[in-house]
């Protein structure tokens, strides 16, 4: 019987061509630099990481994780069981009947693969990828047929040579697709990189529910190690091995306010122009969105060269690096967990630390840190004048203290300062035992390593660390979740370990703890915008919305918010590298607060203050959520002895 | 439009943080660097007079440099003998520097002492180099207001910028580290004038104040961009080289500048 002997030899040699296009992909991968990985662990965690936590991101869409299970899992059970019917040649019925069961639940799994490729989004691309469910069905549909006799349902030999030779065909089709062109670069590759990425992940501890968002530090001590990321293989062979697991769904590209914006940047097409560079070649394939006003075809890359040319054009050019806000919005979407950020920064390392090309107001702003700890260029002893009239208590006098009240850069904007003197309101109403550093504070280098800035960082950060481990206090509270995410996730790599809190999280304690004696908020209905750094990368999501609730505020929730809140456009150093887009990030999402109707907008974030603030008006108010829990403060009436104002003297205003 | 091997110095020294008075490379110094290295590219030869151990010099080598060459000498010399031989041996044919330090006396003499002792033209405020020829170099002067100067001038000779060069280029953290600081053992001459003078710290320039009469937002326009009025002025166009001396020296007697 000719298929007898026919498919064995495609099976088979469709696996042998798999293995070596497997070893190959996997000698490019190792092409990066050295990370430590637990090679074995990784392993056999694979399993419960691609079922449960990659499942768990792919559920948010329920058709799709319908789909994959149908289709995948199919195709899982009917590759293992026709390699053992028709490779092995075990015709056993019972067999027969669980292949052919797989192959029926993958062919509906795959027409609703191909469903969606009727008429598909945007965000998704094309080329290879529209051929993929017809590959899929034609898999299923071939092994259906061809394993009909085994389970005893057809005659051996049914439909005669003529069945044969098209059966022959259809299995060929897909196992190519299938089999080996899953490690020959067609679209199932994202299979197999992507099971090996979970295996071999750089932040391991995103499973299982974990949280893992400080960037990972860079050893300078180590005078031969790259600054960053200049050519491909600058990254660490397993961020190759990510990138390539990219299933160009483009769920990052739908979320990323960059490239709603119209800047230069698609966080899919950057992980595929990293997969064109791993590998070698041009952008010309790719089938998805350009970067907005990019035409594609005219970038090319490979492994040993420099994937940004700052004079003309190479792999990626320098704005849509530049772009990225580093809101994490496409890593909380990506179903692959595709470490986007990572990426950005390690090249944005290079261009700043090598290369000297930070744009626009980029190396003022560094210069500025460097010379005097803060990003504006202020003398560094007006740090604490926002409350030269509050009498403060400071570190250097009371060593020790409950609270420890980082201040923040924000001490020299003058909007950020009645955040802070709210919040210092809030504290003293509430008898907290606390202090601030004073002029013993620095920046806390937040903006410096998201501008690629790590020598500059880790400066800062030392020098933070060395000023608070003169005092015992027990915990950090600060109203800037950007200086909050650094000092509590950044902080440590470098020999800083604390308890660090939002305010919004310690007035939720406060309040629960009864020390504070509130009103109701009066005035109109409130929506509430969730700060990236708080929410997406420190997961705090509740804890505002309960201050606000303590207030008798019911929020009105935008349509994006929570762990799928936009960026105010503040993040990253993205203010001032300024790249033009065609719309500005923080005016999109004044158009989402204003969707809700409504009329004040709380915030968490001094950064999105100045964002959201510089949108025009017409437009809701914005306030902290320091101002609205102070603007209820109840006090114990005080004597009500106010100075009678002096009569100003007479001025002539000209 | 320049020669391969035009040999360029640009002289530097420790700068001040405005605001924070931390020790940073000095803006003009910088942005002379900067033309430097638009000149010279990796030719460029950079050149200190001081402590070679000082990390604020880093800061020019991130700009690019692979070294940069120390006169050593401990903070009461006086640089100005070092730099005098150093760039008589080294055969400089154009010597940029910035145009007053930002720390230790400050007092903006040294591109003229210097150019006296070498005997060199001397151009102030350089804004840009437009190209060198046959020992001759075209370059732009900045004047008040924007406007530009176009001038010839003799190799070799000593130019010093102002804030009208080209912004310096950022430092960067990679080239800082790696480029090397070559200390030069030179013979150190002590600076006279600080054995018996002393620093004291300077006190802020009374500012003139402006008192605005404008009652509209153009009057107050105008009197913000309207050129300070010297009134007092005469334009001399067309008259002979004899006149013109002779107006120039009578109104240099008149103002008490010449006896
Ligand atoms: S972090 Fe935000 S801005 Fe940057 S690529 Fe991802 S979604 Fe876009
Ligand atoms: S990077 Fe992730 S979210 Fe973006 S297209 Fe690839 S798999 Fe999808």
């Amino acid at each position: 019987m000719m298929l007898n002997t026919l498919l064995p030899i495609l099976l088979f040699a469709a696996l042998g061509l798999a293995v070596i296009g497997a070893g190959k992909r996997f000698l490019m991968w190792r092409r990066g630099r050295p990370a430590k990985v637990d090679w074995l662990g990784g392993l056999l965690a694979m399993p419960r990481r691609y079922l449960v936590d990659l499942h768990h991101v792919v559920e948010r869409d329920k058709y799709m994780s319908k789909t994959h299970v149908a289709t995948a899992g199919g195709f899982v059970l009917a590759a293992g069981l026709a390699i053992l019917v028709h490779g092995f040649g075990l015709h056993s019925r019972i067999l027969g009947y669980a292949l052919l069961g797989a192959c029926v639940l993958m062919f509906v799994g795959a027409l609703f693969v191909a469903k969606r490729r009727l008429d598909p989004p945007a965000r998704l691309s094309k080329g290879p990828w529209m051929r993929l469910p017809k590959s899929l069905l034609m898999f299923a549909v071939s092994f259906f047929i061809a394993t009909l006799p085994v389970a005893g349902i057809l005659p051996e030999g049914f439909g005669g040579w003529m069945l044969a030779v098209l059966l022959a065909v259809g299995v060929a089709w897909g196992v190519s697709e299938l089999f080996f062109g899953m490690t020959w670069g067609g679209p199932m590759k994202h299979a197999f990189a992507g099971a090996l990425h979970l295996a071999w992940h750089r932040r391991s501890e995103r499973f299982g529910g974990g949280r893992s968002t400080g960037l990972k530090a860079l050893n300078l001590d180590d005078r031969t190690a790259p600054l960053g990321v200049e050519k491909p293989r600058d990254f660490t062979w397993n961020q190759l091995l990510g990138f390539d697991a990219c299933v160009q769904c483009g769920k990052c590209e739908a979320v990323c306010p960059a490239f709603a914006a119209g800047q230069p940047l698609n966080p899919k097409k950057l992980i595929q122009d990293m997969v064109v560079g791993l590998a070698g070649g041009t952008d010309a394939k790719f089938a998805g969105s350009p970067y907005p006003g990019q035409a594609i075809g005219e970038h090319s890359g490979a492994p040993h060269l420099p994937i940004v040319n700052l004079n003309g054009k190479a792999l990626v050019d320098a704005e849509t690096l530049w772009s990225c806000t580093t809101c994490r919005a496409c890593v909380e979407e990506c179903p692959m967990m595709i470490e986007h950020v990572d990426a950005i920064v390690d090249m944005r390392r290079h261009l700043t630390l090598e290369k000297g090309a930070t744009p626009n107001k980029g190396a003022e702003v560094l210069d500025n840190l460097i010379a005097t700890d803060n990003p504006g260029g202020f003398a560094p002893g007006g740090r604490l004048n926002w409350a030269a009239d509050l009498n403060l208590p400071l570190m250097s006098e009371k060593k020790s203290v409950d609270v420890l009240f980082w201040v923040g850069d924000g001490a020299f904007d003058m909007r950020n300062q009645r955040t802070l003197r709210a919040f210092v309101k809030v504290l003293k109403a509430a008898n907290v035992d606390f202090a601030v550093l004073g002029l013993e504070e620095r920046d806390s280098g937040d903006v410096a390593r998201r501008l690629g800035d790590e020598a500059t960082f880790q400066t800062l950060a030392k020098r933070n660390i060395a000023s608070m481990s003169q005092y015992q206090f027990n915990k950090i509270v600060s109203c800037d979740p950007h200086s909050f995410h650094v000092l509590k996730n950044e902080y440590g790599e470098l020999g800083g370990h604390y308890q660090v809190l939002h305010h919004s999280t310690y007035m939720d304690e406060l309040i629960s703890a009864d020390k504070l004696n509130l009103g109701q908020h009066k005035g109109g209905s409130v929506t509430y915008h969730d700060p990236c750094y708080l929410g997406r990368y420190n997961g705090e999501y509740e804890a505002p919305r309960a201050v606000l609730k303590a207030i008798g505020i019911e929020v009105r929730e935008m349509e994006r918010s929570g762990f799928r809140s936009r960026c105010c456009g503040g993040g990253g150093g993205a203010p001032i590298t300024d790249i033009p887009g065609k719309q500005r990030i923080p005016d999109m999402r004044m158009v989402d607060i204003q969707e809700t109707g409504a009329e004040l907008v709380a915030v968490g974030c001094p950064q999105c203050t100045a964002m959201l603030e510089g949108v025009v008006e017409p437009r809701p108010q914005i306030k902290d959520i320091a101002e609205l829990v102070a603007d209820v403060l109840l006090e114990a009436p005080a004597p009500a002895k106010k100075p009678v104002p002096t009569k100003p003297e007479a001025l002539e205003v000209h | 439009m320049l020669p391969d091997n035009l040999n360029i110095i640009t002289l530097v020294s420790i700068g001040a943080h405005p605001t924070s008075g931390r020790a940073r490379r000095a803006e003009q110094d910088a942005r002379a660097v900067e033309l430097g290295l638009r000149l010279a590219g990796d030719k460029l030869q950079v050149l200190h007079a001081g402590n070679p151990a000082d990390e604020a010099l880093r800061a020019y080598l991130g700009m690019g440099l692979s070294e940069l060459t120390v006169l050593e000498q401990p903070s009461h010399g006086d640089a100005l003998p070092l730099l005098n031989s150093y760039l008589k041996d080294a055969g400089a044919q154009l010597v940029l520097t910035g145009s007053q330090a930002e720390t230790g006396e400050g007092s903006g003499m040294l591109p003229f002492l210097l150019a006296e002792q070498l005997g060199w033209p001397l151009v102030v405020g350089l804004a840009e180099v437009e190209k060198i020829e046959n020992g001759m170099a075209q370059v732009l002067q900045a004047l008040p207001r924007g406007q530009r100067r176009r001038l010839k001038v003799r190799l070799p000779f000593i130019a010093c910028v102002d804030n009208a060069a080209p912004t310096a280029r950022q430092s960067a953290f990679g080239p800082a580290r790696r480029g090397q600081l070559q200390a030069c053992e030179v013979a150190v001459v002590d600076d006279s004038l600080l054995v018996d003078a002393h620093f004291q710290p300077a006190r802020p320039r009374p500012k003139r104040l402006k008192v605005i009469k404008a009652k509209t937002g153009a009057e107050r326009m105008k009197a913000a961009t309207a050129k300070a009025a010297g009134g007092g002025g005469q334009v001399l166009k067309d008259v002979s080289p004899q006149a013109g001396a002779e107006a120039i020296f009578k109104l240099l007697v008149e103002e008490g500048m010449l006896r």
